[in-house]
């Protein structure tokens, strides 16, 4: 059983036909949006309930849950905001790109049909800096629906005034996350609030905000014009519906392709990769999730199902479905060390656990790396990302010692092994 | 990010920027990002502002533009802005230059899903091509940055040049952009394999085949 054509949502996901309004159209979007949004609030939340969604952005929240915390009125007047989450910067992560380069009105038409169901009064989305080209697609598409009354006063008809805004961002990870994305919006550094309050209390501007994933917004038209049943017909109970997966590293034809959620690694791979390179012999782990999760054996990612539970079960996760494929030529130690790198360049430098852990965590890497390191250091580092992980106010340091933990916990020896062979190296050489 | 200076401020180099302003195009844009934001929530348009600044600054020196503290004083200014939340904002994005850059900023994605493909060997054909990181060529048309992930890794490895991504990249490729770029030219951006159209299973088209050749409508097969 695999997914068929007729059952994908991003149709022009490669881009080979035109994204601009008259080619959404003659795919199907914005065909009579009047009549999903004549459903009412509480019916399209509640069709996004039943259909399984779960926010695609990584944490992979029930989005039609997220969306009914909004106030269903306003007792002080502060207008509803929904904020669209398109800093796409997770390593690994090329998906929310393909959406907004080739088919950007399924996120623009998902921004009404959202913004309307959970009340808001506007939409901001936030694009990350490094996508230019994309940027201006979604500016084009935005003037586009705004020029055809689609959005704005009076939207589509309904009676509903809705703004979308694009704003730009400018080369910060960090603001990936909902509260430093609202500070960034509001003009500032981009580093994370503290929770509570909520930003469906109080988020942009102190109104209350939903923030959402571009593809979670993106499927939300799809899904109502289809039917809840339709989309939970994919997945495992619990891990419902499509899902762009972004398979990198060492397969013969990396690829982003929208598949069934749940389906094994293996078919995922041989079906729409060619497979790993050097063959199913070679391979030697896979990131299944982005950067943040932590790595999966060759010999025990091959027969998993790529889903939320299926990954969690293997002590990882689905995150953005971005899928990391390293194969035995890899020098497993030096790719997570470059991922430590990572966050330690993009750690904001607000909590002390993280601002000076990840550099410090990096550097022990690059010892291990390099193997000129005291084998009790593997377990000490092991001990810093412990006290790193929960510690600070957001889940960058969460996300920057679940790499490491991944590592040791499945290539020690091979820490080890590097360890030994660099003391033997010096010993030989001081003889 | 605990890296990142700004240019010392000197009498130099308030003579060569005090004064500064918009011209009238960037000034447009300027007013259109305000006019996204609430009333009196100016201050969230001032990502966009540092970025017009730069890239004004880009078009008058030929460079990609870098933002200077007289500039960033009147974009607070514009703004209504204390100007130590402008330093701020702009020390805080990778993406505003603090320093001189050159004509072309090459910036070398080498996270590890560009690294598995081969990021080492296009940073290394940049050094090879006398590119030193963060520094500007001789000639003045290159600076090189490494950056972390781009999200491109579908794509890997990539470089992004100003404005626009090359991917799929091999030394060759890539040397063969940078000369195409150093004539004056426009080479093709986006992936440089050949045959691959973006972000597709190359020379394998494992889904969508009937929207290669027409913009074709599924909903009749639904």
């Amino acid at each position: 059983m695999s997914l068929a054509d007729k059952d994908r949502i991003f149709t022009n996901l490669y881009g080979y036909q035109p994204w601009n309004l008259a080619g959404a159209h003659k795919r199907g979007d914005w065909d009579n949006t009047k009549a999903l949004l004549e459903r009412g609030q509480d019916a399209i939340i509640q069709e996004m309930k039943d259909s399984g969604l779960r926010g695609r952005g990584g944490a992979g929240f029930p989005t039609g849950m997220k969306w009914s915390f909004m106030p269903k009125e306003s007792k002080d007047g502060r207008p509803s905001v929904l904020v669209i989450n398109a800093d796409e910067s997770e390593p690994g992560s090329c998906k929310d790109r393909e959406i907004i380069r080739h088919d950007p009105h399924k996120l623009v038409e998902g921004a009404l049909v959202a913004g309307f169901a959970m009340r808001a009064r506007a939409a901001y989305i936030y694009i990350r800096g490094e996508y230019i080209r994309e940027a201006e697609t979604l500016f084009a598409a935005v003037a586009e629906a705004y020029d055809a009354g689609l959005i704005g006063k009076n939207a589509c008809g309904s009676g509903y005034d809705f703004d979308v805004f694009v704003h730009r961002g400018a080369g910060a990870y960090i603001c990936g996350e909902e509260t430093a994305m609202i500070e960034s919006l509001e003009g500032k550094k981009g580093q994370p609030r503290l929770k509570p309050p909520f930003p469906a209390g109080a988020g942009l501007y102190g109104c209350p905000t939903t923030v959402n994933n571009v593809e979670s917004i993106a499927v939300a038209p799809t899904i109502l014009r289809r039917g809840a049943a339709w989309f939970s017909s994919f997945g495992r109970e619990g891990n419902k519906g499509t899902k762009l997966f972004q398979i990198s590293g060492h397969v013969d034809r990396p690829c982003v392709v929208e598949e069934e959620m749940s389906i094994p690694f293996s078919e995922l791979i041989e079906k729409h990769c060619g497979g790993i390179r050097g063959g199913r012999g070679n391979l030697l782990a896979v990131i299944p999730g982005g950067s943040s999760v932590p790595l999966v054996p060759a010999e025990q990612i091959w027969d998993a199902p790529m889903d939320f539970d299926g990954l969690k079960a293997l002590g990882s996760g689905l995150g953005t479905a971005a899928v990391i494929v390293m194969d035995k030529s890899t020098d497993i130690v030096r790719a997570i060390s470059r991922l430590s790198y990572f966050y330690k360049h993009e750690s904001c430098g607000q909590c002390t656990p993280c601002r000076e852990g990840t550099g410090w965590m990096w550097r022990v890497m690059e010892r291990l790396r390099t193997g000129e390191a005291d084998v009790g250091e593997i377990d000490m580092l092991q001990q810093v990302t412990k006290q790193v992980e929960g510690h600070t106010i957001c889940a960058l340091g969460d996300a920057a010692a679940w790499p490491i933990q991944g590592l040791i916990k499945h290539f020690r020896p091979e820490i080890e092994r590097r360890i030994a062979e660099y003391a033997g190296d010096t010993r030989e050489a001081a003889e | 990010m605990a890296d990142r200076h700004l240019e010392p401020d000197s009498p130099e180099l308030r003579a060569r920027w005090g004064g500064w302003a918009f011209n009238p195009a960037w000034e447009a844009k300027a007013k259109a990002a305000i006019a996204r934001y609430p009333a009196g929530r100016q201050r969230s348009a001032v990502m966009a502002l540092l970025d017009y600044a730069q890239r004004q600054i880009g078009e008058e020196t030929q460079t990609q533009g870098w933002l200077p503290i007289p500039v960033i004083e009147y974009v607070a200014q514009y703004l209504d802005m204390p100007v130590i939340r402008v330093v701020e904002v702009a020390t805080f994005y990778m993406m505003y230059n603090l320093v001189p850059v050159g004509r072309y900023h090459v910036q070398v994605c080498g996270t590890t899903p560009c690294m598995l493909r081969g990021s080492d060997d296009i940073m290394a054909a940049c050094k090879a091509r006398g590119m030193h990181l963060g520094h500007v060529s001789d000639d003045g048309l290159w600076t090189l940055t490494e950056v972390e992930c781009m999200g491109n890794c579908a794509s890997a490895p990539m470089v992004q040049i100003n404005d626009d991504n090359y991917e799929d990249l091999t030394p060759e490729r890539l040397n063969a952009v940078l000369d195409a770029l150093a004539r004056g030219e426009t080479p093709k951006t986006g992936t440089q394999e050949p045959g691959r159209h973006t972000v597709e299973p190359v020379g394998a088209l494992s889904t969508l085949t009937a929207m290669v050749g027409e913009n074709h409508d599924y909903r009749g097969e639904w």
